[in-house]
């Protein structure tokens, strides 16, 4: 198994979010996350990714038969763990260019390769930026920096594509995009899919499942995994919300 | 060398009227006689007020006590200069095609004599011998802008300085070389050093100069530097100050820059490190049309001191001023700006910006921020403000989650704050050379030891985090 969480208990400033949750990745699939807002999905992913702030009170995170809970941030992401931000951040100062140069040299470096020769960054990039249709002038713009809201998820989508990772984690990357941008980003996605690595797919609209076939679809509510089920799931989400879930999951 | 400079044992200003008294034929030797009264004149008011101190407003958070109390020797003759010394100021910068003037514990170091006539009318050396073969310049110009009598430093200077740099760029001469002014402190002992330098552009002239200061050892030094500046009519000037002394030196740099009509001045002063730092800048806008960009850069850590005190005068009207000074903090170092604009009744249309942004790494780092705008126009457009903050951890995250260790996602932030001071730099192997120096500071491995600062004399590390701003 990939990713495998048992019984995960994550609190924020002593308020806990996620309550016991319970999920598996196995290689080669391709998890849909969905819930109402402030169930926990952002929180989820914050923990995955080991971000400050969010403490692990019970529970266990393995990826690749590693316990990953101690370590850094850039560690899990240079192990493969990639998250596509729901809000992705702006850094004025710091172009799009050697943002990824130092990013991929930095996972290059921990794998014990040499820096990346120029030439062969400079092609990766052409055809990384093709695949998500982003503009030129975009990569030699500070990170984030005055993009569109479309713009930085596509951004993201490039990101990924550079850095190829095992697991991709995408927190709303469809939200505000219009349904070309939404086409790119699942075409970023499917290119990428293969046996080799996973992705978990957190968003609100089956729009985007519609594009990206997923393996299963999870419903969080309340700092739990809920639910699971097929695509179908999806549609019926979509179709009656979550009110019957809730009251499911009451009685 | 004993015999040569005068080892105090008592305070240090009464020393200094005491060596003054005792001197004075010495120290006028070259004067014309302008100078000399100028000397008698900042000497009385520096009997009045002595050095500055703490209680006064304009240094109240710069405390100069333990300084003036060391002792420090001076030196009334230059050094006996030996063989490499040469070699010291030797510039190393790749593609960097300047022009040295070098100064070495405060006396103009030079084989080619002491001023320099270039075939293209420039004439720069030594103040010294300047002040006899430009009688008319130095009536016009010198002790003009640079007030002594309120400011102790300036008024010791005035009366005691004995070299430094002269510039002259005739009318309508543009200078195509960068004028490079290195001075060096090299001496075992204590050392007080007063350089006063007067720097003249003709009109629709054109100069850039940088001003390195350097120490090449770990003893104390205080230099106490006044500039005189004189920027003709459509006149342009750049001037980059690289200030990298040791731990335990002071400097005390007064500019005072006067602008005629459409002149445009650019000055960066970039603080890489130094025990105490002042910089005294006051820019006055003298005729329309007439736009200075007053930049900085001071990135200061362990105990370190700076004080920037930017001082920009609109007197006339259709004047632009753009002030930035960015300041990164570590450990217990601390930080002063005092930015103060001042729009005359006349000054309309005035365009004035000024801001100064600082990060403070550590919470025992300091900065005392005060931005002030005294506008007696009404038809001005004028803006200002500060900020003090810590590194984005938002944007940490972002940026470990790529990969990047913390360290470098630090480095990487520090840097892109810096980064739009440095990208201000027009003069493009200077640019590189100053953004390599920075992330060399960042790194905590840009030394004072390896003699000029740009040299660089010390083998370049392999930088993982590698960033520069050529399109890849
Ligand atoms: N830094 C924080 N401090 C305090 N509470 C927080 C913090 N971050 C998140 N929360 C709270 O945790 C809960 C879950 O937030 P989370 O962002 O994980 O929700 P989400 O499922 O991603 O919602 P959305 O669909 O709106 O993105 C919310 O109630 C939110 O207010
Ligand atoms: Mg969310």
């Amino acid at each position: 198994m990939l990713l495998n969480i048992k019984n995960l208990h994550v609190e924020i400033d002593g308020k806990e979010i996620i309550r016991g949750l319970n999920l598996g990745v196995n290689y080669g699939e391709v998890h849909a996350i969905m819930g109402p807002n402030g169930s926990g999905k952002s929180t989820l992913a914050a923990a995955i990714t080991g971000k400050e702030g969010y403490e692990i009170t019970k529970g266990e995170i393995w990826y690749k038969e590693k316990d990953i809970m101690e370590m850094p941030p850039e560690e899990r992401a240079n192990e493969g763990i990639f998250l596509s931000f729901q809000y992705p951040v702006e850094i004025p100062g710091v172009s799009m260019a050697n943002f990824m140069r130092t990013a991929i040299n930095s996972q290059r470096e921990f794998r014990g390769q040499p820096p990346i020769p120029a030439g062969e960054l400079l092609k990766l990039i052409e055809e990384k930026k093709r695949l998500v249709d982003i503009h030129d002038k975009l990569t030699n713009r500070s990170v984030n920096e005055g993009f569109s809201g479309g713009e930085k998820k596509k951004n993201e989508i490039f990101q990924m594509a550079l850095l190829d990772p095992t697991l991709g984690i995408l927190d709303e990357t469809d939200s505000g995009l219009d349904i070309d941008a939404l086409k790119v980003v699942a075409r970023g996605v499917n290119q990428l899919r293969s046996d080799n690595n996973a992705f978990v797919i957190i968003t609100h609209y089956q729009r985007l499942l519609e594009y990206i076939q997923p393996d299963f679809v999870h419903v969080l509510f309340d700092g739990q995994i809920v639910k699971s089920g097929g695509k179908s799931l999806a549609f019926e989400l979509e179709a009656k919300g979550y009110e019957w879930i809730k009251e499911e999951k009451l009685v | 060398m004993k015999n040569e400079t005068v080892i105090q044992n008592q305070a240090l200003d009464e020393l200094l009227i005491e060596l003054f008294n005792k001197e004075k034929e010495l120290l006028t030797t070259n004067d014309i006689e302008k100078v000399t009264q100028h000397r008698n004149e900042a000497m009385a008011s520096f009997k009045q007020t002595g050095f500055p101190n703490s209680s006064m407003e304009q240094w109240r958070h710069t405390d100069l006590e333990d300084l003036l109390d060391e002792q420090f020797n001076y030196q009334l003759r230059p050094s006996k200069a030996d063989g490499d010394i040469e070699e010291m100021f030797k510039c190393e910068v790749h593609n960097f095609n300047t022009e040295i003037i070098s100064m070495l514990n405060g006396w103009h170091f030079s084989k080619n004599g002491q001023l320099h006539t270039y075939p293209n009318g420039m004439v720069m050396g030594s103040i010294n011998a300047a002040m006899k073969a430009y009688p008319d310049l130095f009536n016009k110009y010198y002790g003009e802008i640079a007030d002594y009598t309120s400011n102790g430093f300036v008024s010791i200077n005035t009366a005691l300085a004995q070299d430094g740099v002269f510039i002259w760029v005739p009318d309508g001469v543009e200078v195509e070389k960068t004028m490079q002014i290195i001075k060096m402190i090299d001496l075992e002992e204590n050392l007080f050093v007063q350089s006063r330098n007067l720097i003249i552009l003709g009109e629709n002239s054109k100069l850039s100069l940088m001003h390195c200061d350097d120490s090449i050892n770990q003893a104390t030094s205080l230099i106490n530097t006044v500039t005189e500046v004189y920027v003709g009519k459509g006149a342009k000037l750049e001037v980059y100050k690289l200030q990298n002394l040791n731990d335990n030196s002071a400097l005390i740099n007064s500019t005072f820059i006067k602008q005629e009509a459409d002149s445009n001045v650019r000055t960066n002063t970039l603080t890489f490190n130094c025990g105490l730092i002042r910089n005294n800048i006051h820019v006055r806008l003298d005729g329309s049309g007439a736009h200075a960009d007053v930049l900085g850069l001071y990135l200061m850590d362990k105990e370190q001191h700076v004080d920037n005190q930017i001082r920009i005068d609109h007197n006339v009207a259709q004047c632009t001023s753009n002030e930035l000074f960015k300041g990164i903090l570590d450990d217990e170092a601390s930080a002063v700006f005092n930015g103060y604009i001042h729009v005359a009744r006349d000054a309309q249309k005035t365009n004035a910006y000024q801001n100064n942004k600082n990060i403070l790494l550590k919470p025992t780092a300091t900065i005392n921020t005060m931005p002030f705008l005294e506008i007696y126009a009404d038809d001005v457009k004028c803006s200002h403000g500060a900020t003090v903050g810590q590194l984005d951890q938002e944007a940490m995250f972002y940026i470990r989650q790529r990969g990047v260790s913390e360290a470098n996602a630090r480095l990487l932030l520090m840097y892109a704050f810096a980064a739009d001071i440095i990208e201000n730099i027009s003069i493009e192997p200077l640019r590189e050379r100053i953004d390599t120096m920075v992330k060399k500071r960042l790194r905590g491995e840009l030394s004072i030891c390896e003699k000029c600062v740009l040299h660089c004399g010390a083998p370049e590390k392999e930088y993982h985090f590698d960033i520069d701003y050529s399109k890849i």
